[in-house]
This record gives C-alpha cells, sequence and structure tokens, in this order.
C-alpha cells in the first residue's frame, strides 16, 4: 500500500494518464448522456454571471449546470494531487528547453509554471501580463470561435469522427507551433 | 452562425445544433445525482496535476518537438475515445437511464480555423487550455486565477462580437 502511494507521486506516465483521459468521454455518454468539452464553461459562466442582454449568453445555462459540477471536481482534483500525491522531486524539464529558457532570465524550474512568468508579481513585467491576460483571453476567445477546445475538438470531436474537429486540431497545433518558436522569443524580450 | 432572438422551441432547437458545447439530455438530474460528475471531475483534476499537462514546460516541450509526453497523452487519450464510440455505436451501448446515446455532430464553420489558431497561440502563451486553467486554480497557482479571469473576458469579447465576426 506505502509503496503504490509512492509509485502515485512519481509523475504519471502518458499512456496511463491518456487511457483515463480517453475513458471520461464514453463514462460522461454512459452515466448522463454528456459530451466531454471543457472550453463551453467559460460560456456558462459568462451567461450566469455577465450576459449583458447578449444574444449568446441567452440560454438556459442551468441546463449544462452538470457541466459545472465537473469542472468543480477538476479543481479539487487538483488540489487532492497538489496536496497530498505531490511529486517530492524537481520537474524533469528538456535540457534544451531549460537553455532556452535560461537565456530570457527564466531559471527556476521548481514548479509547474516557470515563477519568473507566472507569479502574481511577474504581473507588473511586460511580458508576465502579455503572457497571462493576452494569452488567457486568446483562450477564452478562440476556444469559442473555434466551437471547442482541446476536449472538445481535440478528443471527443475526433473520437467521434469529426473532420471538422481535426482542422481544429491542427489548427490549435499550428498556432501553438507558431507562438512558441516564433512569438514567444520576442514576448520574453521584454521582462 | 445565426442566432435569433426569438426563444420559440423551434429557435431553440436551431441554436443547440449550432453550439455543440449544450446538451441534449432531456431528463433532469438532482444535485446529488450531479456530484457524479464531479467525481470524474477530481480523477480528472489529479491526472492533470499528475501526468503534468498542466505544466507550462510540457507544452513548451511539445510545441519544440522536445518531448513525447503531450504527445502521448493525447493521442492514446483520442485512440482511447475512438475505440470506446465506435464500440458504443456498434453495440448500441444505452445510457444507465436507458436513453439512447446521442453525440451531437460538431458542424464546421471558418470561424473553426481562425478561433483554433488563436486558440493555439494562447495555449503556447498561458501552456494552459480551458480544463487545465481550472485544474492550475485547484493547484493554488495564483495564475490560474488572471488566465481565468482573462478567458472570462476573451469568452464575453466573442459573444458580444459574435455576429460581426467572419463565420
Amino acid at each position: 500500500m506505502f509503496a503504490m502511494i509512492e509509485n502515485l507521486k512519481s509523475p504519471w506516465p502518458w499512456y496511463f494518464a491518456g487511457a483515463i483521459i480517453g475513458l471520461i468521454v464514453p463514462l460522461l455518454l454512459i452515466i448522463g448522456n454528456k459530451t466531454f468539452g471543457l472550453s463551453s464553461n467559460l460560456r456558462h459562466i459568462c451567461a450566469a454571471c455577465f450576459p449583458a442582454n447578449i444574444k449568446f449568453f441567452k440560454y438556459n445555462w442551468k441546463n449544462e449546470i452538470w457541466n459545472l459540477f465537473f469542472v468543480a471536481g477538476i479543481i479539487i482534483g487538483a488540489f487532492i494531487a497538489t496536496h497530498y500525491l505531490a511529486n517530492p522531486n524537481a520537474i524533469v524539464i528538456n535540457e534544451k528547453l531549460k537553455l532556452t529558457l535560461t537565456s530570457f532570465g527564466v531559471t527556476n524550474f521548481s514548479d509547474l509554471m516557470p515563477a519568473e512568468l507566472f507569479s502574481l508579481n511577474s504581473l507588473s513585467s511586460i511580458r508576465g501580463c502579455i503572457l497571462m491576460v493576452l494569452g488567457g483571453f486568446l483562450v477564452g476567445f478562440g476556444t469559442r470561435y473555434a466551437n471547442g477546445c482541446t476536449s472538445g475538438h481535440a478528443i471527443m470531436g475526433l473520437s467521434n469522427l469529426q473532420w471538422p474537429s481535426l482542422v481544429a486540431t491542427i489548427c490549435f497545433m499550428l498556432g501553438g507551433f507558431i507562438m512558441t518558436n516564433f512569438i514567444l522569443p520576442f514576448i520574453l524580450q521584454f521582462n | 452562425m445565426t442566432m435569433s432572438n426569438n426563444t420559440s422551441p423551434i429557435t431553440e432547437k436551431k441554436l443547440d445544433e449550432t453550439s455543440a458545447c449544450i446538451n441534449h439530455s432531456e431528463k433532469k438530474e438532482s444535485k446529488l445525482s450531479l456530484l457524479k460528475y464531479t467525481f470524474i471531475g477530481m480523477l480528472f483534476g489529479v491526472v492533470f496535476v499528475k501526468a503534468e499537462i498542466i505544466s507550462w514546460f510540457r507544452i513548451q516541450e511539445m510545441f519544440k518537438f522536445q518531448s513525447f509526453h503531450m504527445y502521448g497523452v493525447i493521442g492514446t487519450a483520442v485512440a482511447v475515445g475512438i475505440s470506446s464510440v465506435a464500440i458504443i455505436k456498434k453495440y448500441n451501448i444505452k445510457t444507465i437511464k436507458g436513453e439512447k446515446i446521442i453525440i451531437v455532430p460538431k458542424p464546421f464553420s471558418q470561424g473553426q480555423i481562425y478561433g483554433s489558431l488563436l486558440f493555439g497561440l494562447g495555449w503556447a502563451m498561458t501552456g494552459a487550455c480551458p480544463g487545465p486553467i481550472f485544474a492550475q486554480i485547484g493547484a493554488g497557482l495564483m495564475s490560474g486565477f488572471v488566465i481565468f479571469a482573462s478567458a472570462l473576458l476573451g469568452t464575453w469579447t466573442y459573444g458580444f462580437f459574435q455576429e460581426k465576426l467572419p463565420h
């Protein structure tokens, strides 16, 4: 039992994590006829809290409340994993990535996010503000414009063999590739 | 995508079809029954943290082709998802309440291309897609709250300009 918990504390391999995420698709379908998709929660929260008489937010969000219960679970699960199953060792990061980031003064590799870019203090730096505020904005705007995110398109949509979801997934990856390789090095200069 | 202000049942059906994020199960569920989704969400939240999917470093490695990890996670999830949906369709598996399982198709619009590219940019900037944003909050990462608030503003702004955007 002790050995099992120790195993749970080290980072979980991709095949284990991938299998669990994949199984959420049939699980949600079978227990409640629900399709997996998380970005819609951002819309539901807008509809519930700031509808502002906008047509896009005029629908009965209460019918979708299961998804908000689901998200509450994600928050609780992440809390449990962080507090009771935390990896005692530092996160393993590709050496090349470390070198690249170090050249931009990002040297704290002890946590899941680099503190130089994603702490509340870094919000006052140009790059920290761009990454968190503009980045978050693009996530919220882009996923709704695309009618889905990694879960709704890349996992649920592809599971149901929807070609529009394949187009969306390719564009997600393309956008990410362009940002990381061509735009991020520019943003990171503005400390 | 046109949405009418009219809230007759027919118009609502139309809105449902264009918004795949809206589900179709007619049966109301009690608060207690809804907790089952919270339990599945908890499992998901643990996986997000333990497989380091919420790590900004893992996302950068993915887009720099420096690690197989994220490709392995997404690839396995898609493979398991495709197999599961195929089995459900082939054997006409019903929900636990005996309903027929309905998966709403994702209709194509050119907005998916623009939106997906914009989301991709944001994903690489924050290291988070909408699911991991909530996991970041649960993990106590302060950045999660800022990214969440910004993402809400992004979604709200989309709603505000929706009819003026090319779809």
